[in-house]
C-alpha cells in the first residue's frame, strides 16, 4: 500500500472472506463425498455469497459496484485472511477450514450485527456453519484411524494461519484480544471431544500474522482470482 | 390410498396351503387376486404405494427408471458446476450454485423414492460407477462457453420439464410425489436459463454470438433427451399401460419443438433446423431429421464426456470413501458408548 491509497473500509475485509470462501467451497460441487455434503457445502458457500454481496453493497459509493469490487481488484487489493484462501485440500482439510473460519465468524458477527450491513440472518447462518463444522471434526477425528490422521494432519497445516484472525482490524470496534479467547476455547473444546492435539507451531502465515488484511496473499489466490476474474475482464462494460 | 394393500413381508399369510407357493413364496391364486387388484388401481387412476402388491417386471422398471433419472441429476451437475467458478456475475453465481445444489437434492429426493422399492442408493451408484445403469445422454455434451449455461437452462431443463410435467402424474405414489417438487424447482432453472441467454442476446456482438453457437451445439442433443421415435422404442407401450409413462416420445418432442419456436424468436435467436417450418394444417411446427446415428453414438459411450463425466463421479466416490466410513464409524461408537453409559447406570442403580 502506498501512503496515497485511500483507507480500506473497514468491512471490505470481511466481505472478501465470504467471497473467497465461498468461491473456493463452490469448487465442491460435483465432487463431495455424500449426495448430503453436495447440498450443505453449497448452502454454506450461498450463504457467504450472499453476505459478500451484502457487505459489497453497502461499499458501493466508494468501491463502485458489487461486480466491479469482485473482478476488478487486483490481487493485492484483496483484504481476506490468508486462511480462506487456501485450496481444498481433502474433504478434512476443508472442514478444518471450516471449523477455524466459523469459530470465529461466528462471534464477529455477532458483536457486530447492530452496526453491519448484514441481516440478522447472516449470524444465524455463521452458526449453523459452525456447527456444521463441529459435527464434522467429531465424526473425523473420533472415526477410523485414516479420517483422524487426515484431521490432524490439516489442523497442522491450516495452524499457522489462524493467528491473522485476530489482528485488529481498523474500524471495526471489536474486543480482538476477547475474540481470541473464545475463538480458543471453541477450538479447544471441539479438539479435546475429537481427540485431537493443538499444535504447537506458530499461528503466522506465509508473510506475517495479518498479511492478507494487508493485501499480501499466497500463491494459490492468484490463480483463484485468474480464474474467478477471467470472463469478467474478457468482456469489459458486459451486462450480464 | 389403494385397494391393493398387502403388508410388506405378509407373503407367508397370503400363501394358502393349496399349491406351491410361487417365486415370491405366494401361491398362484393369491397373485392373481393381487394382479387383478393391482391392475384395477391402475385403470381407476389410483397410486400404488411401496407397501401395495406390484409385478415384479413394474417394481425393476421403475427402478431402472427412478436410477437413471436420479444418476441424471448427479451427473448433470458436472457441466454446470464447471461455471460456478467463472460466472461472470456474483448474481449469477448465486443462481447457478442454487441451480446445481437443486440437482443433488433432486438426487436425492429421486434415490429415496427408489429406497421405497427395496433397492439402496449404494447399490443404484455401485451400478452407475460400474456402466451398468445409464444416465442421460445429454450430459455426456461439454460446457464450452458461459452461454452453455443459459443453453442447458433454457431447452434442457425445458425439455426434461416436458417429459417429467405427466410423471407428476405417474401410477407410483412416491416417484409421482418426487417429480412434483422437482418439476417446480426445474421451470425455475428454464427460466433462469431463457433469462441469461436473453441477457446475451441484448449484450454485445460477442454475447450474442456466444449465444447463438450455445443453442446450435445443444438444439440436436436437446431433441434426442425424449428418446428414440416410438417404433423403435423399448419400454414404452408397457410404461403407457402401467401410467408410469403418459405420452409417447414422438408426442412430447413435438410439444417441445412447439414451446421452443416462439421462444427462440422473442430471443432473437435461430434453431439450428432449416426444415423448421409451421404446418397449419398438423396446428405444430414440422421440424428435420434427428441423427439417431449420432444419438446411438453417444448412448454406445462415444459422446465426447462419457469417459470424463463417469471418471468424475468414480473419483468423487472413492475419495469419499474414508469419509463415509470415518461417519459410519464414528456413529458406532457412539452408540456403543451410549449403551456402555445405560449399561453402567442401570448397574449402579440396582441394588
Amino acid at each position: 500500500m502506498t501512503s496515497t491509497a485511500p483507507p480500506t473500509p473497514a468491512t471490505l475485509p470481511l466481505g472478501d472472506d465470504a467471497l473467497i470462501l465461498s468461491h473456493r467451497l463452490g469448487e465442491w460441487a460435483g465432487h463431495a463425498p455424500v449426495l448430503e455434503e453436495e447440498v450443505a457445502l453449497a448452502n454454506i458457500a450461498l450463504d457467504l455469497l450472499g453476505q459478500a454481496r451484502a457487505l459489497y453493497t453497502g461499499l458501493a459509493d466508494v468501491l463502485g459496484s458489487e461486480d466491479e469490487i469482485a473482478f476488478l481488484r487486483e490481487e493485492r487489493a484483496f483484504r481476506n485472511c490468508q486462511l480462506v484462501e487456501q485450496p481444498n485440500g481433502d474433504f478434512a482439510h476443508t472442514i478444518v477450514r471450516q471449523l477455524f473460519f466459523s469459530t470465529y465468524q461466528q462471534p464477529l458477527y455477532a458483536r457486530l450485527s447492530p452496526v453491519l450491513p448484514l441481516a440478522a440472518k447472516a449470524v444465524r447462518e455463521t452458526a449453523y456453519h459452525r456447527d456444521h463444522a463441529e459435527q464434522w471434526t467429531l465424526r473425523l477425528g473420533d472415526g477410523t484411524e485414516e479420517s483422524h490422521g487426515r484431521t490432524q494432519r490439516a489442523v497442522d497445516t491450516l495452524w499457522r494461519y489462524t493467528g491473522e484472525l485476530f489482528q485488529p482490524i481498523e474500524g471495526l470496534e471489536v474486543d480482538w484480544q476477547e475474540l481470541a479467547e473464545e475463538w480458543s476455547a471453541g477450538v479447544r473444546d471441539v479438539f479435546d471431544r475429537a481427540g485431537l492435539t493443538v499444535p504447537e507451531g506458530p499461528r503466522e502465515g506465509a508473510w506475517s500474522a495479518g498479511a492478507g488484511r494487508q493485501g499480501l496473499h499466497t500463491e494459490p489466490f492468484g490463480r483463484l482470482l485468474a480464474e474467478m476474474q477471467h470472463l469478467h475482464r474478457s468482456h469489459p462494460g458486459a451486462t450480464w | 390410498m389403494t385397494p391393493v394393500t398387502s403388508p410388506p413381508h405378509g407373503h407367508a399369510a397370503a400363501a394358502g396351503a393349496n399349491g406351491a407357493p410361487g417365486a415370491d413364496g405366494l401361491d398362484p391364486e393369491a397373485v392373481s387376486a393381487f394382479q387383478a387388484a393391482f391392475d384395477t388401481a391402475v385403470a381407476a387412476d389410483e397410486r400404488i404405494e411401496p407397501r401395495d402388491w406390484m409385478p415384479d417386471a413394474y417394481r425393476s422398471t421403475l427402478v431402472r427408471q427412478i436410477a437413471q433419472h436420479a444418476h441424471s441429476e448427479i451427473i448433470g451437475m458436472q457441466p454446470e458446476a464447471n461455471w460456478i467458478a467463472r460466472a461472470p456475475s456474483l448474481r449469477r453465481k448465486a443462481i447457478l450454485m442454487a441451480k446445481v445444489q437443486d440437482e443433488a437434492g433432486h438426487g436425492l429426493y429421486l434415490y429415496g423414492a427408489a429406497e421405497t422399492l427395496g433397492t439402496s442408493r449404494e447399490e443404484l451408484l455401485d451400478k452407475l460407477h460400474a456402466g451398468r445403469q445409464k444416465y442421460s445422454s445429454i450430459f455426456n455434451y461439454p460446457t464450452l462457453t458461459w452461454a452453455d449455461v443459459g443453453a442447458i437452462g433454457w431447452l434442457v431443463d425445458g425439455a426434461a420439464i416436458t417429459n417429467q410435467v405427466p410423471l407428476c402424474r405417474c401410477s407410483y405414489g412416491p416417484y409421482a410425489r418426487a417429480m412434483v417438487r422437482i418439476c417446480k424447482e426445474e421451470s425455475f432453472h428454464q427460466r433462469q436459463g431463457y433469462e441469461l441467454l436473453l441477457a446475451l442476446t441484448r449484450g454485445t456482438e460477442a454475447q450474442r454470438a456466444m449465444a447463438q453457437d450455445a443453442v446450435d451445439r445443444w438444439w440436436w442433443p436437446s431433441l434426442m433427451m425424449f428418446g428414440p421415435p416410438d417404433d423403435e422404442s423399448a419400454h414404452s407401450a408397457q410404461s403407457m399401460a402401467w401410467k408410469i409413462k403418459r405420452h409417447s416420445n414422438d408426442e412430447l418432442r413435438q410439444r417441445f419443438v412447439d414451446i421452443c419456436v416462439p421462444q427462440a424468436e422473442a430471443l432473437g435467436l435461430t434453431l439450428p433446423d432449416p426444415d423448421l417450418r409451421w404446418n397449419e394444417e398438423r396446428g405444430h411446427w414440422d421440424f428435420g431429421a434427428i441423427d439417431w446415428r449420432e444419438f446411438r453414438e453417444v448412448l454406445k459411450g462415444n459422446g465426447p464426456c462419457n469417459e470424463q463425466r463417469l471418471e468424475q463421479r468414480r473419483r468423487a466416490h472413492e475419495n469419499g470413501a474414508w469419509v463415509r466410513e470415518a461417519a459410519a464409524a464414528h456413529a458406532a461408537k457412539q452408540s456403543a458408548r451410549a449403551s456402555q453409559d445405560g449399561a453402567s447406570r442401570t448397574a449402579r442403580s440396582e441394588p
